[in-house]
């Protein structure tokens, strides 16, 4: 046991990083409510009409297709990523090695390197950069999400079960909804959520895939490098964060419902290390 | 099918990029320009300097997480670190520019504590401190879980055998979790070797990074010097990620 001068220490100290995690995302929800158009602190007015700016302006537009984007993005990952997953699992096959090197190949490379290679294949097959290309581009990270959540469930599933099922009689439906389908449920949601989430905030694949349109993250970056409609900016980062609290919060509390806190770590840890660098 | 065109559509123009420039002129290049070197030199360096604040950071959270706080507070804990986490890259990126910012928070609160004011708004030290925000929850995981499997009884016995809490710490807690920090430190340091949005939103003109130099040159036609120089933060990598098989990072994962 830690001495208590040691404990008290490490609490401070943990307390402390906190709130260098926290202050700043405090920070934004008073922003968001500043009257004034200029960002300096300390805020002596507070106002909700930004909001109103916010939803009438490009916002809504830019909104719309990166929610497009994401839900395409993400259900081809689920399909894709899912069949990998289980080809590279449960079969043995010339190449396998290979394939599975290749579909994690793209979370190591950063991101304006597969921005740049994707783009130079469009410009090549001289496809138009369009919000197809842009799903493209963000279902190369998101399969790999996917892929990797669900290789690392299946791993941890013994492949007896399925056999036991078709042993006790089972047919390929029931087998799927009795015995494949609880193992990895949980897996493609949180894989599906991931994806959705890395997608919704990508913004160098995208910078490079993107003909004319802007998704969110691109029209704010452009906001934020011009110095333009900083009070609207200042929205949707409230907003961008208010939603990204709700899965987390979420997710928390299921966990602890079903006491699994300690296996909810495990699966965060994994879920971050598929993130790893497809968030850049 | 389309599985495996996805997947080769990232790679296969990449490596024809690649031959397209296969003569020595461009990397030859690289290395006589200065302007390249201390651009690298840089990117290199800050992406250590965000590594090591930030496991200086997670080390001690860490620790608490795993072995001093109990359930709840170590739920609330998550709480705290997931979300920041899960949030827009670029919000948090932005957020930071408004408090750093000569009329930001930071020198307000600098100022009515009685200190002189900072300006550090778009300078490489902005670019440091945002990096090692924007990452930090990526090394305190892997530092948790390397650190919650540490058993207790390691700790008894080098107490009981006589160690001091240094001497503990040192020989036994460390090695035991170093695979954790350096799992960490493979996404804090990657992640800053290829990012350009920071340095393009936070920094000034002397904080170019590798990205920001191959994206202007992308937008400038020069596409074989570009190719090059990605290739210096995938050699880094390279290099970096064999190191770390070696200490073994990769069971911690």
């Amino acid at each position: 046991m830690e001495t208590r001068p040691t404990r008290i220490a490490l609490g401070a100290w943990t307390t402390l990083v906190v709130l260098f995690l926290w202050i700043p995302l405090a920070l934004i929800v008073l922003y968001a409510f500043n009257t004034s158009n200029v960002e300096s602190w300390p805020i002596t007015s507070f106002t909700t009409r930004w909001f109103h700016a916010a939803w009438t302006s490009d916002v809504r537009g830019a909104l719309w297709l990166s929610v497009r984007v994401g839900l395409i993005a993400t259900a081809i990952a689920l399909v894709l990523g899912s069949m990998a997953a289980f080809g590279v699992a449960r079969f043995r096959f010339f190449g396998r090695e290979a394939v599975s090197f290749l579909l994690v190949l793209p979370i190591a490379l950063p991101g304006i390197v597969t921005g740049i290679a994707l783009n130079s294949a469009f410009v090549a097959g001289s496809v138009a950069l369009s919000t197809w290309t842009i799903v493209v581009g963000h279902a190369t990270f998101c399969v790999v999400v996917v892929y990797n959540n669900v290789l690392a469930r299946l791993r941890r599933s013994s492949p007896s079960l399925l056999e036991a099922s078709q042993d006790l009689g089972a047919d390929g439906w029931q087998t799927f909804r009795f015995v494949v389908w609880p193992v990895l449920s949980t897996a493609l949601v949180a894989g599906g959520l991931l994806a959705f989430a890395l997608s919704f905030d990508e913004v160098i694949v995208t910078t490079f895939t993107a003909g004319a349109q802007n998704t969110l993250p691109l029209l704010i970056l452009g906001y934020i490098r011009l110095g333009q409609q900083l009070p609207v900016v200042n929205v949707i980062a409230f907003a961008m964060i208010a939603v990204t609290a709700i899965p987390v919060l979420l997710a928390q509390r299921l966990m602890r419902e079903t006491g699994v806190l300690r296996r909810g770590a495990a699966e965060v840890t994994e879920a971050v290390e598929t993130a790893k660098i497809s968030a850049y | 099918m389309a599985l495996f065109v996805s997947s080769f559509w990232t790679v296969n123009p990449l490596t024809t990029e690649l031959q397209h420039v296969w003569n020595v002129d461009n990397y030859k290049q690289l290395w006589d320009s200065s302007v390249y070197r201390t651009v690298t030199i840089r990117t290199v360096g800050i992406a250590a300097a965000v590594t090591l604040t930030d496991a200086v950071l997670a080390f001690p959270l860490g620790y608490f997480m795993a072995r001093i706080a109990g359930r709840r507070s170590r739920a609330f804990l998550f709480v705290a670190v997931l979300l920041p986490l899960w949030s827009s890259y670029l919000v948090r990126v932005y957020i930071w520019r408004l408090v750093l910012d000569d009329k930001g928070v930071l020198n307000w609160t600098l100022q009515k504590v009685g200190l002189p004011s900072a300006s550090i708004g778009y300078t490489n030290w902005a670019v440091w401190l945002i990096f090692a925000y924007v990452w930090l929850p990526f090394m305190i995981l892997p530092v948790y879980g390397a650190l919650e499997r540490v058993p207790e009884s390691f700790l008894e016995a080098s107490r009981d055998l006589g160690a001091g809490g240094w001497t503990t710490f040192r020989r036994i807690l460390l090695p035991l979790a170093l695979p954790g920090v350096v799992a960490g430190s493979i996404f804090t340091f990657s992640l800053t070797l290829g990012d350009y949005v920071t340095p393009l939103l936070a920094g000034g003109t002397s904080s170019q990074f590798i990205g920001n130099v191959v994206y202007s040159e992308i937008g400038s036609g020069d596409v074989p010097s570009a190719a090059a120089f990605a290739a210096v933060p995938l050699a880094v990598m390279g290099i970096y990620l064999l190191i770390a098989r070696r200490l073994g990072a990769f069971d911690a994962l």
